[in-house]
C-alpha cells in the first residue's frame, strides 16, 4: 500500500488552473522526485498534501487517512514534516528551540500542565531536549543548538530546516528544493544527507527539484509535472527516455 | 517633586503597559488592532468593584475574579468575532468587527449598570508612606507591585515556557507554526486569554487608584495603551511596557509643570513627535517590506 497517494487532484487559483488531475503515488521507504519547471505546479502539491490549499477536485490519502478533511497541524502531527524552497526558520529562536516547537506539536502534554511545571512535562522536556540534540548532531549543527537561527550561514539554516521537520517525528518527509542555493560540494553533502536521514529514521522521502542531477542520483522514481499536468513517471531510466520529457523539460538544456 | 512626579508618572504608566501588552501581543500574532481591548479592561474595574461592593470580596480575590473574568471575555470575543473572518477576508473586516465589538461592549454596560460613575469603597488602607521627600501611597505600592508581577510572569511565561515559544514562533511566521504541528487558533485563543487578564487587572487597580468606574471608561484609556503599544514599537513585548511607562510620565510631567488642561495633547504631541523620528517605534523592527 502506498504511504502517499494523490488521486485525480486539480487546484485553481482565481480560475487558473494550477494542477490538472495530478495522480501520485508514494511507496514506503522510498525517495520519490517531483521535477518540472517553474510554475509546473510543484510547490503546490506540497501546499496540498500539508493541507494550506485544499484542492478544488480529488481526493489525498496518507496511509488510510483522507486528509482533505484536516487542518495542516493536525496533518503535521500524524507525521508529514516539510522544508520550504526559501528558508521560513523561527530566525528569533534559538536553533534547538526551532526543533522543541515541532516536538512539542506531537507532545502528550497539555501546555498548561507545561506552564505549571508538572513533573510529566518535566520529564517530557528533558526527552525533547536529547532529542533535539540527537537530531542536530546528525545534521553537523550540535554546536549551534544555542545561537539564533538568523545567525547562521545559508546552508546551515537549510540543514536546520530539515532538522526541524525531523523533530515532528515524520513518516513522510517533503523536501522543497533542498539543493537551491547550493554549489557543487554542498550538493554531494546532501545526497548523503538525505540518504541517511531515509535509512536511519527509516522514513519515506518526496522532494521537489530543479536539479536535474541530484534527482537522478538520489530518486528511486520520479514524476514530471509540465504546467499543472503530470507528464510521466518512473525510474530515472526511464524518465531520461522519455520523448514527453525531453521535449519538453529536459531538451532545453540538457 | 521632580522625583515625585516620576514615581507618579511610573505608577500611572505601568497601568498603561499592562494594557498595552494586550495590544501588541495580539497584534503581534495576528495583525489585528483589538479595539475591544479597553472595554475589556472597563469590564474588568467592573467586575472588580461588583465582587468587592456586592460580593464582599478583598481586593486580592476581587483582582482574580476580575482577571479571570476578563480571561473568558477575551476569548469568547475572539472567538465570535475575529475567528470567523480569519483568513477569509481582509484584516480590515477584522478591524470594523473590533470597533464593533468595542461599541458593543461599553452600551452593554451602559445598558445593564447604567451610565452613573461609580466609586470603589476602601478596599486598602489609605496608608501614606514616607521615603525622604517622596510620598508613597499604599495603592501606588499595590499597583507598582502587581504590575511589576505580572510582567515579570509574562516574560518568564513568553521565554521558558512551551506556550512562550509556541507564541514566538506564531508572531514570526504564522503559517509555518502551523505547518510544524503548532494549534495556531489555541495559541491565539490564549494570546487574547492573557492580553485580557492583564487589562483586567489593569482595569481593577485603576478603578481604585482613580476611583471612577463607567462604561465609557475604556475609551480614552484604551487609545492611550494602544498609544503606548506603538510608541514602545507595537508587536514588541518589552516595547509595550517601556511605552506604557513613558506615555505615563510623559502625561504627569505635563500635567505637573505645564498644565492639567493640556495633560492629553502633551502625550499624544510627544507620541507624534516620537514617531516621525523612530516610525517603528522606541523597541520595534524595522520594517523591510519584499517587493
Amino acid at each position: 500500500m502506498p504511504i502517499l497517494k494523490l488521486s485525480d487532484i486539480s487546484m485553481e487559483f482565481g480560475g487558473l488552473r494550477a494542477l490538472d488531475s495530478v495522480d501520485l503515488s508514494i511507496e514506503e521507504h522510498q525517495i520519490y522526485g517531483i521535477i518540472g519547471p517553474n510554475g509546473a505546479g510543484k510547490t503546490t502539491i506540497f501546499n496540498i498534501i500539508t493541507g494550506i490549499y485544499k484542492p478544488v477536485k480529488g481526493n489525498l490519502f496518507f496511509k488510510d487517512i483522507n486528509l482533505k478533511n484536516y487542518p495542516p497541524y493536525k496533518i503535521a502531527r500524524m507525521g508529514i514534516g516539510r522544508t520550504f524552497q526559501n528558508i521560513r526558520l523561527f530566525q528569533k529562536l534559538s536553533v534547538i528551540d526551532n526543533l522543541r516547537v515541532s516536538a512539542h506539536g506531537i507532545s502528550k502534554v497539555n501546555i498548561i500542565a507545561n506552564m505549571l511545571g508538572f513533573p510529566n512535562s518535566r520529564r517530557e522536556e528533558k526527552q525533547i531536549m536529547l532529542k533535539s540534540g540527537q537530531l542536530l548532531e546528525m545534521l553537523g549543527l550540535y554546536e549551534k543548538g544555542m545561537e539564533l537561527a538568523d545567525s547562521l550561514s545559508y546552508g546551515e539554516q537549510r540543514r536546520l530546516e530539515i532538522a526541524r521537520a525531523l523533530a515532528l517525528e515524520p513518516a513522510l518527509l517533503l523536501l522543497d528544493e533542498p539543493a537551491a542555493g547550493m554549489n557543487a560540494s554542498e550538493k554531494i553533502e546532501l545526497i548523503d544527507t538525505i540518504k541517511s536521514i531515509r535509512d536511519n529514521m527509516n522514513l519515506t522521502i518526496l522532494l521537489v527539484e530543479h536539479d536535474m542531477s541530484l534527482v537522478m542520483n538520489i530518486c528511486e522514481s520520479i514524476a514530471v509535472l509540465d504546467y499543472g499536468r503530470k507528464i510521466a513517471d518512473g525510474d530515472p531510466a526511464s524518465i531520461r527516455n522519455d520523448e514527453k520529457v525531453i521535449s519538453s523539460y529536459l531538451g532545453m538544456g540538457a | 517633586m521632580f522625583l515625585q512626579q516620576l514615581l507618579n508618572g511610573i505608577t500611572l504608566g505601568s497601568t498603561y503597559a499592562l494594557i498595552a501588552l494586550g495590544y501588541t501581543m495580539v497584534y503581534g500574532i495576528v495583525q489585528l488592532i483589538n479595539f475591544a481591548h479597553g472595554e475589556i479592561y472597563m469590564f474588568g474595574a467592573a467586575v472588580g468593584l461588583f465582587l468587592v461592593t456586592v460580593a464582599g470580596f478583598s481586593l486580592v480575590p476581587a483582582l482574580l475574579g476580575a482577571m479571570t473574568f476578563c480571561m473568558l471575555l477575551g476569548v469568547l470575543v475572539e472567538k465570535i468575532a475575529y475567528r470567523p473572518l480569519r483568513g477569509k477576508s481582509s484584516r480590515l473586516s477584522a478591524l470594523i468587527s473590533a470597533i464593533g465589538v468595542s461599541i458593543f461592549l461599553s452600551t452593554f454596560m451602559l445598558l445593564i449598570a447604567g451610565p452613573n460613575t461609580r466609586r470603589y469603597p476602601e478596599v486598602v488602607n489609605p496608608t501614606t508612606y514616607h521615603i525622604g521627600s517622596l510620598q508613597l501611597s499604599s495603592m501606588q505600592i499595590i499597583i507598582l507591585l502587581v504590575a511589576a508581577l505580572l510582567m515579570i510572569g509574562l516574560n518568564l511565561m513568553i521565554q521558558k515556557t512551551r506556550l512562550g515559544m509556541a507564541m514566538r514562533a506564531t508572531s514570526e511566521d504564522l503559517e509555518a507554526a502551523y505547518l510544524m504541528g503548532i494549534d495556531v487558533d489555541r495559541i491565539i485563543s490564549l494570546t487574547f486569554a492573557i492580553g485580557s487578564a492583564l487589562a483586567g487587572a489593569g482595569g481593577v487597580m485603576v478603578g481604585i487608584y482613580y476611583n471612577a468606574v463607567f462604561p465609557y471608561m475604556g475609551t480614552m484609556v484604551g487609545l492611550k495603551a494602544f498609544s503606548a503599544a506603538v510608541l514602545g514599537g507595537i508587536g514588541s513585548v518589552p516595547g509595550a511596557m517601556l511605552g506604557g511607562i513613558t506615555l505615563g510620565i510623559l502625561e504627569i510631567m505635563g500635567v505637573a509643570y505645564i498644565s492639567s488642561s493640556f495633560k492629553d495633547a502633551i502625550a499624544f504631541g510627544i507620541l507624534i513627535i516620537v514617531l516621525l523620528i523612530r516610525p517603528q517605534g522606541l523597541l520595534g523592527k524595522k520594517i523591510s517590506k519584499k517587493v
